[in-house]
């Protein structure tokens, strides 16, 4: 219960004088953990589209590329990367135009070589353009910009990867659980030559 | 509709005593008058927070619960479950700076403050830093000593709790600790580094509770989450710990919504009768009566009120005839670097979570009379395999081609993806270390806030103008900063990241108002033409007004200021208690 449920505020307007204020509007449901504030924001977004299936699609086989299933793991798309790259990019606007012009450079790109957009090349016809903006310092000067794109697509897809739950169970993160710290396992202190006497 | 008629609500009841805030400050002040019996009514100009009510928790939750994974937003400056409501700019509160000087101004608008967010870095203050002036001239003394202030805050380390170690240092005294978690890999392996250099490494201070303190509260269960604010109530938040109890007593209103105004006084004499505010959702306004009014907004609010509670017997502001509120205001310094620790590649994985934030951290070791700069700083230390958020990963490209960072050692393409890139995120997971100082400025009266003669908030409220620039000897003490980060970085076999920063960017010294320590604004003293309260915190100018929060402080110390607004505002509630009895207010 919140403080306002604590006895306080008797004889003043309390938080329903702020939902009265909401007269008019269609009232947005405040899920847990976000504020009144947080949870209209977040409608507002999700109602935007911005990205359309044809560089959704784009976007899915890029992340693939960057982050693909092994041993290990799934990959990027299979995590729910494009779905957090549609949202982010809405709630990060100066990443709208980057996102935006860096899928339609790949796909002039593709046009030049294949002419074919991205989505419609076969896979290595896709590495042949790849492989030359996938390596900071060795790409082809004239190809500066789609480096820069694909620079972008790494970060997101890492990051969109490794914060969902197949990318969290792939780096092995242990924690957000209660526990009792002990301090470091002694087979680690003895690994790094470490002690708690010292 | 609403707004088409405010009209002004005046409350019958007088309380015995008005607090504005419900922070650090005003938290113990309401705690301390209304378990004393007083009649206490809280005005908090955001609204409601516990942690514990699902409404308002966010401990525990995955990135993945939050659309833009546990990035920040407008809304939440410190990530999506960030305990701090409002931020750096908050819409239709706007503050404004004099041309060709910094200031970014952190508020939260929500019950408990900024406490709910913070850093739970819980240091005293030591004698020396009540003294400065004495010891080399600059800045001033405060009116009062480490001896008036110990026994406050050996109270306020057996109320709240706080863990540590007794090391016997003259200048960061001991107190009463509990069990401090012990250190995580990397934080024994900064310490041997330190141990070579003669940097000193101690467990660090901070309230979490490592062992249970009473019924109400539970114990630190090691999620490492504490900026979220904990929902077992199991480290130090002004809401949880001291307005809920305070709450509990029946003595206690907490009046959220509510953005103060003006201090309203009687105009024969001159004592303060209440606060007026205006209801921030409403937009109606309110005034509520008080014998005894505090303040304790945050050192700017508190400014910010004083200048704007104007009357023609208080001209400047109230308790102002000094012309000091405002001035003094100073902020920590802060500078960081960030390493890469190539030994910790692959490293094995476990949960070391532990309490939020460092297990240990290193006070200032120096003599100042022997360097360019004349006040000390703390190292804080980050580092870990914590849970991956937004921004994991970026930069990849800036690491993985680098000699010696691949596992067989031969150099790779910098960049990359598909399969080989999967495995460099996995082997660099956990091996980043990174490092803080927070040092002391010297405090100048001509770095300044007031009240900016044409801009005003959304609720017609004059708005802060803010006037700070760093001297020489902050940027001297930011060199040192990150001269001795790399040397630590060095004695690690790490690596630095980035460029070391330079003479041409103030070696990375954050601008003013970043580290959010702001103090000093209504200064205490015993002379009231260069001070505006008493060593009392009571304004000389009017004997029923007083300051809890960090705007009495003369100077901050190479300390983080909380520990310190809890030890003097339970200091000046006892004060206002034993004046009642005495007949004095």
């Amino acid at each position: 219960m919140g403080l306002s449920s604590l006895g306080l505020a008797v004889f003043n307007p309390d938080e329903k004088a702020i939902e009265n204020l909401e007269l008019g509007k269609v009232p947005v449901k405040r899920p847990n953990g976000r504020t009144q504030e947080e949870a209209e924001m977040e409608a507002k977004l999700k109602a935007e589209i911005f990205l359309n299936a044809h560089e959704l699609a784009t976007i899915t086989i890029l992340s693939d590329i960057i982050i693909p299933a092994d041993k290990k793991s799934g990959s990027a798309s299979q995590s729910g990367v494009t779905a957090f790259i549609e949202f982010i990019v809405k709630d990060k606007p100066e990443l709208k135009t980057p996102m935006r012009g860096g899928l339609r450079w790949l796909d002039v790109e593709s046009n030049k070589r294949f002419s074919k957009n991205f989505t419609e090349l076969t896979p290595a016809q896709r590495l042949n353009i790849v492989d030359e903006i996938a390596y900071p310092g060795k790409t082809p000067k004239h190809l500066s910009q789609g480096e820069s794109f694909f620079t972008l697509m790494r970060n997101l897809t890492a990051t969109g990867f490794y914060t969902s739950k197949i990318g969290i169970a792939d780096l092995d993160y242990k924690g957000n659980t209660p526990n009792q710290w002990n301090g470091v396992p002694d087979e680690v202190l003895k690994q790094y030559g470490l002690s708690y006497d010292a | 509709m609403i707004n088409n008629s405010i009209y002004i609500k005046s409350q019958q009841e007088v309380f015995d005593v008005v607090i504005v805030g419900s922070g650090a400050g005003g938290g113990m002040a309401a705690h301390t008058l209304a378990k004393a019996g007083a009649k206490v009514c809280v005005l908090e100009a955001g609204q409601p927070f516990d942690p514990a009510d699902p409404k308002d928790m966010t401990q525990m939750k995955w990135p993945y619960e939050s659309l833009r994974r546990g990035s920040s937003s407008s809304l939440r400056n410190f990530g999506d479950f960030d305990a701090a409501y409002g931020g750096w700019d908050i819409e239709g509160e706007p503050y404004t700076r004099k041309e060709g000087t910094k200031f970014d101004w952190f508020r939260s608008r929500m019950v408990g403050g900024r406490t709910n967010h913070w850093g739970r870095i819980s240091l005293r203050f030591g004698p020396d830093d009540f003294k400065r002036k004495s010891i080399d001239g600059l800045g001033d003394d405060w009116p009062i000593g480490y001896d008036d202030m110990k026994p406050f805050y050996d109270k306020v380390d057996k109320m709240i709790g706080v863990f540590g170690t007794n090391e016997g240092l003259r200048n960061n005294p001991d107190g009463y600790f509990l069990p401090p978690p012990k250190p995580r890999l990397h934080e024994l392996m900064i310490k041997k580094a330190n141990k070579a250099l003669g940097i000193p490494t101690y467990p660090s201070r901070m309230s979490m509770l490592t062992k249970p303190i009473n019924n109400e509260r539970g114990q630190c269960f090691y999620c490492g989450q504490c900026n979220r604010g904990c929902s077992a109530y199991a480290d130090f938040s002004s809401s949880s710990v001291l307005i809920k109890p305070a709450v509990n007593t029946g003595n206690t209103t907490v009046l959220p919504f509510a953005m103060a105004r003006e201090v309203m006084t009687d105009p024969i004499t001159g004592l303060a009768t209440g606060v007026s505010y205006v209801h921030t959702g409403t937009m109606m306004e309110y005034s509520v009566k008080g014998k005894i009014v505090v303040l304790a907004a945050s050192a700017g609010e508190t400014a910010r009120l004083l200048l704007n509670s104007k009357s023609s017997r208080f001209p400047n502001g109230i308790a102002n005839s000094s012309g000091v509120v405002g001035k003094y205001i100073n902020d920590s310094t802060g500078a960081s670097r960030s390493a890469i620790i190539p030994s910790l590649f692959d490293r094995k994985r476990y949960n070391e979570d532990g309490v939020g934030g460092m297990h240990v951290y290193t006070p200032w070791w120096l003599d100042n009379a022997k360097l360019d700069f004349p006040r000390g700083y703390h190292i804080e230390y980050g580092g870990g395999m914590g849970m991956p958020n937004y921004g994991f990963g970026w930069g990849i490209e800036g690491l993985n081609g680098r000699e010696n960072f691949t596992r067989d050692g031969i150099k790779k393409a910098a960049g990359g993806y598909g399969a080989t890139l999967k495995e460099d995120y996995r082997r660099f997971y956990g091996a980043y270390v990174s490092f803080a100082g927070r040092g002391e400025p010297v405090p100048r009266e001509d770095n300044y806030c007031e009240i900016d003669p044409s801009v005003v908030d959304k609720f017609g409220i004059p708005v802060l103008r803010f006037n700070y620039k760093w001297s020489d000897y902050e940027v001297k003490q930011a060199k040192h900063m990150q001269d001795t980060f790399e040397e630590i970085i060095h004695s690690m076999g790490g690596e630095a990241m980035g460029k070391k920063p330079g003479a041409e960017n103030n070696y990375g010294l954050a601008d003013p108002g970043r580290i959010i320590h702001e103090v000093g604004t209504a200064r205490m003293g015993n002379d009231k033409k260069t001070s505006v309260l008493n060593s009392n915190c009571q304004a000389h100018d009017v004997k029923n007004l007083f300051v809890a929060d960090a705007a009495p402080f003369v100077s901050q110390g190479d300390k983080n200021a909380t520990w310190t607004i809890l030890a003097l505002s339970l200091r000046t509630s006892e004060y206002i208690i034993d004046q009642r009895k005495k007949g004095n207010l």
